[in-house]
């Protein structure tokens, strides 16, 4: 039978409709629901206040990240030590206590597997290739980097998942964004989809999934397609994906969560179905060329105010939109910076590297291999490296990353969102610069008046060892920084 | 939900584009369990400038922004949609909305009206001193001027505002089949139910 071809999207979307009305609204099924602890308390007191349950606590796992501090979490005897803010205290212990109490598995902020909730799915194996996923966070997108349909919800989708196991949703437009050629040598994931956004603009991507396709992905690293489906959000879709294959089955056997023996055969069967089918359609299609992908940075207050690193910051009439050039005026007054100045002369007081855009272990080692043998510039301040879980940061260890970090000037920290949103004590004073791994350069994102620029781990590193925003391939020894 | 009908009253004339959710709501306001309260938080970093239009004493109470394109931007945080309300805002009319922004503000019974740029910057100039009137029955803005522009909005989530609906309530009344897709996948997709922890190999 001839059927239909499809996206790889369409396929994932079609095997979890459990009813199309009329007008096109379907009710979803939901595979993975992952809980934190910012975007959950209301919905837990919402359910209580109804008297509902949680219909599927199975399918949920609940952990900490956005306001653990990323100092040690125990003392000197193993007992927790008490978090200093009492709002963070009150809304920690409020997943805490919420999770048990709905039957949720839950990870502890003391246990190994702690981590940012994006990167413990996909390292717990509990986020799979064509699942769905959703969290009550934006950047859920990142888990399509493994092939699932992972997109972040509001709060009272939280609650109607945790009640119904589905939400109430149209099916977004397709979107291919197709690279092609290779990506040079000193190019990272993050440089990639930086240039994306650049190119597509924070709206380019609003209404629809984004696939990402081209041989730079077939040949890119799990740790990579998770980094470039994370920012989907930031170039405006709701989800971005790339079709699982080899790579991501390699990486997902034998992980705690994963399925195994007879069912990661049968697993693994539906999971080689699924990728775009020959002549499938998109709504619409950009292509990208990879050679002219350079190390990039961001020198403005919005993910698509980026330029490559050997650039000049541009001149607010070089935009055509009136509005993006008022929009740009305002941007360099906050960024403190004037047009024309060349990018390398940025001076750079603060580094840092984690988030769940850059906090994998390949990120870390990027960095590291940068770093060795160097030390941060007198001019830094502040540079610390914050793995996106325990587990992260003890294969960090195993591996000496930590020592080539701490030799280096960088303090070396525990898991968490830390400094990407502040939430936690980790900040950018105010008019100070930060060289980035994070997603958003917003105003007040790193803490009120910080200034952030975002950039890959590499180049994290290279802003820190010469005290200003550097081309990384200037750099000897970089050879390996390629993911 | 409460129902929603019609929205009158005075407009914000914001303007700005790619309004973000940390511009919203910063970060640091999100250390709440309640949804209450929010408003003192809601554009800090806009309402620190003197002479913004949130301190324009007209504007006192408005139940109305105007905003540019895709106002909303950035992350899932429904605390912005909750900072909104608590500031007395129950429409925001722009050329774009982020998606998410836009469900969430639809979940708490905030119109969202798109609407073309050359329409918002008609609005933005007669909000400057007069009202704005948004029904969503004959899904129009109007203005004391004969100005009349129309506006799509999904029929389902305008149904659910007419109605006050509450969506949990909805989907519940199609549990029956939600249990039949949990039986159909647990045969055909065993391994996402049930996912059991185990020491990693």
């Amino acid at each position: 039978m001839a059927s239909k071809p499809r996206t790889l999207y369409e396929k994932i979307w079609d095997a979890h409709v459990v009813e199309r009305r009329d007008d096109g609204t379907c009710i979803l099924y939901i595979d993975r629901h992952l809980v934190h602890e910012v975007t959950s308390p209301q919905a837990f007191e919402s359910l209580r206040l109804a008297g509902r349950k949680v219909r599927r606590p199975d399918l949920t796992l609940a952990v900490p990240d956005h306001n653990l501090p990323t100092t040690p979490r125990l003392d000197a005897s193993g007992n927790k030590l008490p978090i200093a803010d009492p709002q963070s205290a009150a809304q920690l212990a409020a997943l805490e206590a919420n999770a048990p109490a709905f039957g949720i598995d839950y990870i502890d902020s003391a246990a190994p597997e702690q981590g940012i909730v994006h990167v413990v799915g996909p390292e717990q194996g509990f986020s799979l290739p064509g699942a769905t996923i959703v969290c009550g966070d934006s950047h859920t997108a990142s888990h399509g980097g493994i092939g699932a349909l992972a997109f972040g919800i509001g709060t009272s989708e939280v609650e109607h998942v945790l009640a119904t196991q589905t939400l109430q949703l149209r099916q977004s437009r397709s979107m291919e964004v197709r690279v092609e050629g290779e990506l040079g040598p000193g190019v990272t994931p993050k440089d990639l989809i930086l240039h994306i956004i650049g190119k597509i603009g924070t709206a380019g991507g609003t209404g629809h999934v984004i696939e990402y396709r081209g041989p730079v992905f077939e040949r890119m690293s799990v740790e990579g397609r998770l980094t470039v489906c994370n920012m989907s959000i930031e170039a405006g879709a709701r989800a971005g994906l790339i079709a699982p294959d080899e790579t991501v089955f390699a990486y997902l056997e034998g992980r705690p969560y994963a399925p195994q023996g007879e069912e990661w055969d049968r697993a693994l069967a539906w999971w080689k179905t699924l990728h775009t089918d020959q002549g499938a359609a998109f709504d619409t299609s950009v292509v990208i060329d990879a050679a002219a992908v350079e190390p990039t940075v961001s020198w403005g207050t919005s993910p698509e105010d980026v330029v490559a690193v050997g650039d000049v910051v541009p001149a607010p009439e070089s935009f055509s939109d009136p509005s993006k050039q008022s929009a740009a005026r305002k941007s360099l007054d906050y960024m403190g910076l004037e047009p024309g100045q060349r990018i390398e002369d940025i001076a750079i007081e603060n580094i840092f590297i984690g988030s769940c855009t850059n906090s994998r272990i390949e990120d870390l080692r990027a960095a590291a291999e940068v770093l060795k043998g160097r030390t941060k510039a007198p001019g830094v301040r502040w540079a610390i490296a914050v793995p996106g879980s325990g587990l992260v940061k003890r294969q960090a260890e195993e591996e000496g990353l930590d020592r080539i970090f701490t030799a280096a000037g960088f303090e070396w920290r525990e898991p968490g969102c830390s400094a990407c949103l502040a939430m936690n004590p980790d900040k950018v004073p105010p008019g100070e610069r930060c060289a980035s791994t994070s997603n958003r350069n917003f105003v007040g994102r790193q803490g009120p008046g910080a200034r952030t620029h975002l950039v890959s781990p590499a180049m994290a590193a290279a802003a820190a060892v010469t005290g200003h925003l550097t081309d990384v391939r200037k750099l000897a020894s970089c050879q390996a920084v390629d993911a | 939900m409460k129902a929603v009908r019609s929205i009158e009253g005075r407009a914000i004339p914001l303007g700005l584009k790619n309004v973000d959710t940390d511009v919203i709501i910063p970060a640091h306001w999100l250390k709440t369990v309640s949804r209450e309260g929010l408003g003192k938080g809601a554009f800090e970093s806009i309402r620190e400038a003197p002479g913004n239009p949130f301190d324009v004493e007209d504007f006192a109470g408005a139940p109305i922004l105007i905003a540019g394109d895709n106002f909303g931007c950035g992350s899932s945080r429904e605390h912005a949609a909750w900072a909104l309300l608590d500031l007395g805002i129950n429409a925001v009319i722009a050329p774009s909305f982020s998606d998410i922004f836009s469900g969430n503000a639809f979940k708490n019974g905030i119109l969202t009206v798109v609407l073309p740029q050359e329409q918002v910057d008609r609005l933005l100039e007669v909000a400057a001193d007069h009202p704005i009137t948004i029904d969503l029955e004959s899904q129009t803005v109007t203005t004391p001027f004969q100005d009349r522009f129309a506006f799509e909005v999904d029929p389902f989530r305008k149904h659910c505002l007419l109605e006050g609906l509450d969506e949990i309530g909805l989907t519940l009344e199609s549990g029956a089949a939600i249990e039949t897709h949990e039986k159909q996948r647990a045969q055909a997709l065993p391994w996402l139910d049930a996912p059991r922890r185990r020491d990693a190999a």
